[in-house]
């Protein structure tokens, strides 16, 4: 085994992709199934504008935007936002704290292939005619009197992605516990390590209910339960509760970890220690915790009674307080530094004025009487991107700049990134803004059409033409990322002159090793208080140089997930084809198989030895 | 002096806030032009709370413009290494204790108003005679449309919801189907119909319906309930309560109105022939008594058909849009539950929707 590309024939390079463990590997193919699932997520929201360009519009039917508005949602925050975060928080996390992998380098890879079964199992519908149509929130007295499968592909494909989420959380929380390199202790975490772990300990949380509701689904619609028939003495309110103990926690698991980006790129643009840092990570833990006391925030008018709301109400306003310190933390870090404006830092300021807009739209929400009137109008959705787009996208594209050269050696072009970022902002506030408006004036969300005359047309004209520009935006960044790969100009370490944390220490991209030595860890922003002792290197390591102990890669993980995969469309054809019931039974006894093989099976992994580490120190030196 | 000049600046920033806001939107459905009390209270907040969050917005704005300008790298020199400050437990605690007081400024009102939109106490209160002293109406929601019993008064209609101006009205909402969200911007906010309870609030309606363009309120459904969610609208009546009383008179006079076979009337007959079944031309039906196994009719009761404004609540009010709608109901309204009558002939449905736009207690 040698860094060093040997000539491979194209099934050994697919076999190695398909069977690593390597959390960097897994890290890009995350990048690649989000980013497919964030281009898909993208053409149906630009459909959806162009049937809302014009009142009375019939390019789309009822049943099929239905079915893009339910997909689009789903898509977005689970198949493509949270996957991309995951894609960063595999590759960058252990470098930041010195670990060689993640602690369960197994597991990690099956919750890669859970996402991307699940996901595939999803969009899987639109070609089966049947896509879930009961929105992504799947309010059961709509989710089960849906007709078709399109639901029941919704509960088990996202049953399938979630297991493989829960896992992934897991494991990020063993390895920030166990993993750290000497010195790192809790209070010298990067931010976005920090962030990585309290949204992993959200996940722990916030997924085992909607693991249970998506199985009540899954078993009112398939199987004649009736937890939620209120025919039955089922009650639908019960999903509302429990999608929502999962969904508002989801949408801080979203923000937080882009917190984390923007709180890298911050000090590393304006060279300047990140300003409050034990208030931001207090901040941190103190808005994973009231995001979980929050949920029925959602349901103000769903008639929980005064005391419900007025308790919700207050509750909610209360997070405005620590996401308050946050941006001005982030405002005096700016203050006083030297601020270079490279793509990543544009993002980064552009986020300040968008999420505070969406913060802000949040708080008014929390108005429950307000609430009364913005609920279910098109203010919630402008609310919503404003806080997703302009927090958790611009954070993902920021991301994407900033570790670019570090996960792929190579630097994105900085021209075509600004074009990126224009075109997408612009498109951005064009597409949102005056939604605030289309809500105040009455328009219901997730509707297919609407009548003239009604005072909507021009806002949403207006509204369409923005959606366009954010789809520039995103075709420019394609491009841009397939000239940088084809051109390949290699970089240093270092790419941006002024790292600050450990992944700058390493090569990049990083031997597959991370480290030959693992670092000593003598302070907040290692690798800047390094180098400005005079350590070029940016590192001091902890331990003489040794063999190191990795994994071996494993297919099991991928069978595993295809055994689930096939066993979910067994279930769904259970009763109308021959071979449903036999294909479910199949399919769970193939996952038991493959799990107990993984049990039997001795992997003890291998030891890179010395000399080949000294081999690719060597070559690594003869390069510069 | 500088206590007047706060209060300047506030009543300012509240002055262009509403001119801001109210600039423009349709008076019929604008929740910015609030048409009673309940309305106006939620845009009293609406207002305080863009109030707070545009300073919010303001001062965030300020600070991170004038850093950009000062302290980027083009002005300092490339070699620039600015000082490595820690932070600063008295800024941050400025930062913590603002919003602290900013939020106490809008959750006072906020709990105050969920209270006090949330009371319903009065609703079934009855005067010595025993009479209820508040006008109730129970809303169900249906796949795709709106009715409107007024238990009381033993009047039943559909898609257009009449009602006195100036008084309390309470309502109870329940949905037959799925679930579906009671909207009438311009009056009040929103309250889910849900499957399994009866949900209960008022609204105040204050202006007069006929002064608007459309002579009628736009109301909503709010929650997506499938495929036809877009057009589950209805439309509001306001009348004073001398009007009212009049319109429930006239309604109850419809009390065993039907359709007749043998009328001279080919609409009627044929509307007696293909229709009676699911659509009552009678105000005065077996009202559904909520909370309990619901009955309910099966399609919109039409005793008030020639007094609308909308078709199936979001198509002209014309023959020609009746006529198209009673072929072909799937086409326009995609999941609603009426079949289509694509086999009556042309002169039958002109006799159809003759007799149809005839339907009217207000003429």
């Amino acid at each position: 085994m040698s860094s060093v590309a040997q000539k491979k024939g194209f099934g050994a390079w697919l076999w190695d992709w398909l069977t690593t463990v390597d959390h960097k590997k897994i890290g890009i193919l995350y990048l690649l199934g989000g980013g497919f699932f964030f281009v898909l997520g993208g053409i149906e929201a630009v459909l959806i504008r162009i049937q809302l360009l014009h009142p009375n519009s019939d390019l789309i039917s009822a049943g099929l935007f239905n079915q893009l508005i339910t997909m689009h949602g789903t898509t977005m925050i689970f198949l493509a936002a949270m996957p991309i975060l995951f894609g960063f928080m595999n590759a960058i996390m252990p470098l930041q704290i010195g670990a060689r992998d993640v602690a369960f380098p197994f597991i990690n890879s099956l919750g890669l292939w859970m996402f991307i079964f699940g996901g595939l199992f999803l969009n899987i519908s639109w070609f089966m005619g049947q896509a879930p149509d009961a929105g992504w929130t799947s309010y059961t007295s709509l989710a089960i009197t849906s007709e078709g499968h399109g639901v029941d592909f919704y509960s088990i494909g996202l049953q399938i992605a979630g297991g493989g989420t829960l896992m992934s959380g897991i494991n990020f929380l063993v390895t920030i516990i166990n993993m750290r390199a000497p010195g790192m202790t809790y209070m010298r975490m990067p931010l976005f390590t920090w962030t990585t772990f309290i949204a992993s300990a959200m996940i722990l949380f916030a997924f085992p209910p909607l693991t249970i509701g998506l199985f009540f689904l899954t078993f009112d619609r398939l199987f004649g339960g009736n937890f939620f028939d209120h025919t039955m003495g089922g009650n639908t309110i019960i999903w509302e509760h429990i999608f929502w103990i999962f969904g508002h926690p989801e949408v801080y698991i979203l923000i937080l970890p882009a917190f984390g980006i923007f709180s890298e790129i911050f000090p590393t643009f304006a060279r300047k220690r990140l300003f409050g840092y034990t208030s931001m990570v207090f901040a941190t833990v103190l808005i994973g915790f009231l995001g979980f006391m929050v949920w029925a925030h959602h349901m103000f008018t769903v008639g929980l009674g005064s005391t419900a709301n007025a308790i919700f109400a207050v509750a909610t306003m209360a997070i405005a307080v620590p996401t308050g310190v946050k941006i001005f933390n982030w405002l005096l870090t700016m203050w006083g530094g030297s601020i270079k404006v490279t793509v990543p830092m544009l993002y980064a300021i552009a986020f300040i004025p968008s999420f505070v807009m969406g913060g802000v739209t949040g708080i008014m929400q929390g108005a429950a009487p307000l609430d009364y009137q913005l609920h279910d109008s098109y203010f919630i959705v402008a609310h919503f991107h404003y806080v997703i787009v302009g927090g958790v996208v611009l954070g993902i594209l920021a991301a994407t700049h900033y570790w670019w050269p570090k996960m792929f050696g190579t630097m994105l072009s900085e021209g075509l990134g600004k074009l990126t970022f224009w075109t997408f902002f612009i498109g951005f506030h064009m597409t949102f803004l005056i939604q605030h408006w289309l809500g105040f004036w009455g328009m219901p969300r997730r509707v297919f059409t609407y009548m003239d005359g009604q005072g909507w047309n021009a806002a949403n004209y207006i509204s369409t033409v923005g959606a366009f520009f954010m789809s520039v935006g995103v075709i420019v960044l394609v491009i841009n990322i397939i000239i940088t790969t084809v051109k390949n100009e290699r970089v240093g370490n270092d790419p941006w002159g002024d790292g600050r944390t450990l992944e700058w220490a390493t090569q990049s991209p990083p031997v597959y090793y991370n480290f030959p030595q693992t670092p000593l860890v003598r302070g907040l922003d290692t690798v800047w208080i390094e180098k400005s002792e005079g350590n070029k290197s940016g590192v001091t390591p902890a331990v003489p140089l040794q063999d190191i102990h990795m994994p071996h890669g494993s297919i099991i993980p991928f069978l595993m997930s295809f055994g689930l995969f096939m066993a979910g469309f067994g279930a769904m054809f259970r009763l109308e084809t021959s071979w449903g019931l036999s294909l479910l039974v199949f399919g769970l006894f193939w996952t038991f198989v493959t799990m107990s093989i993984r049990s039997v099976k001795d992997d003890l992994g291998y030891y890179v030895p010395k000399e080949e580490i000294l081999r690719d120190m060597k070559r690594e030196g003869g390069q510069k | 002096m500088m206590k007047g000049l706060k209060k300047w600046r506030l009543f300012t920033l509240l002055t262009a806030l509403t001119i801001f806001l109210a600039g423009c939107g349709q008076e019929e459905i604008s929740t910015l032009l609030p048409a009673g009390e309940v309305a106006k209270d939620q845009f009293n907040l609406l207002l305080l709370s863009s109030g707070i969050m545009l300073f919010v917005i303001l001062v965030v704005v300020i600070i991170y413009v004038i850093a950009l300008l000062r302290f980027r790298r083009s002005k300092l020199g490339e070699d620039h290494v600015p000082e490595q400050v820690e932070g600063s437990n008295v800024l941050e605690l400025v930062w913590t204790v603002i919003p602290i007081l900013l939020v106490l400024l809008l959750a006072v009102p906020t709990v105050y108003y969920t209270y006090k939109l949330g009371n319903v106490s009065a609703m079934g209160a009855v005067d010595d005679d025993g009479n209820a002293e508040n006008l109730v109406v129970d809303v169900t929601a249906k796949l795709y449309w709106w009715e409107f019993d007024y238990p009381e008064l033993g009047v039943t209609t559909a898609q257009e919801l009449v009602v006195p101006m100036d008084e309390k009205v309470y309502f109870n909402l329940i949905a037959a189907d799925v679930k579906h969200s009671f909207w009438i911007p311009a009056v009040g906010g929103k309250l889910d119909n849900n499957v399994e309870n009866v949900n209960k609030f008022y609204l105040i309606f204050e202006k007069d319906s006929r002064d608007l363009e459309e002579g009628v309120f736009f109301g909503k459904c709010a929650e997506l309930c499938g495929p036809s969610h877009a057009l589950m609208d209805f439309k509001v009546k306001t009348l004073t309560r001398a009007e009212f009383d009049d319109w429930v008179l006239a309604m109850q006079a419809t009390e065993g109105a039907t359709a007749d076979k043998a009328s001279a009337d080919q609409g009627e007959a044929l509307f007696a022939e293909s229709c009676i079944s699911c659509h009552a031309v009678s105000g005065v039906g077996d009202p559904a008594y909520l909370g309990v196994e619901h009955s309910g009719a099966v399609g919109p009761n039409l005793t008030t058909f020639g007094d609308r404004n909308r078709v199936a609540g979001f198509m002209d009010h014309d023959e020609k849009s009746l006529k198209e709608w009673i072929k072909d109901p799937q086409k326009y309204k995609p999941g609603n539950t009426m079949p289509a009558f694509d086999h009556l002939s042309d002169a039958e449905l002109d006799a159809l929707a003759g007799y149809l736009m005839g339907l009217s207690v207000e003429k």
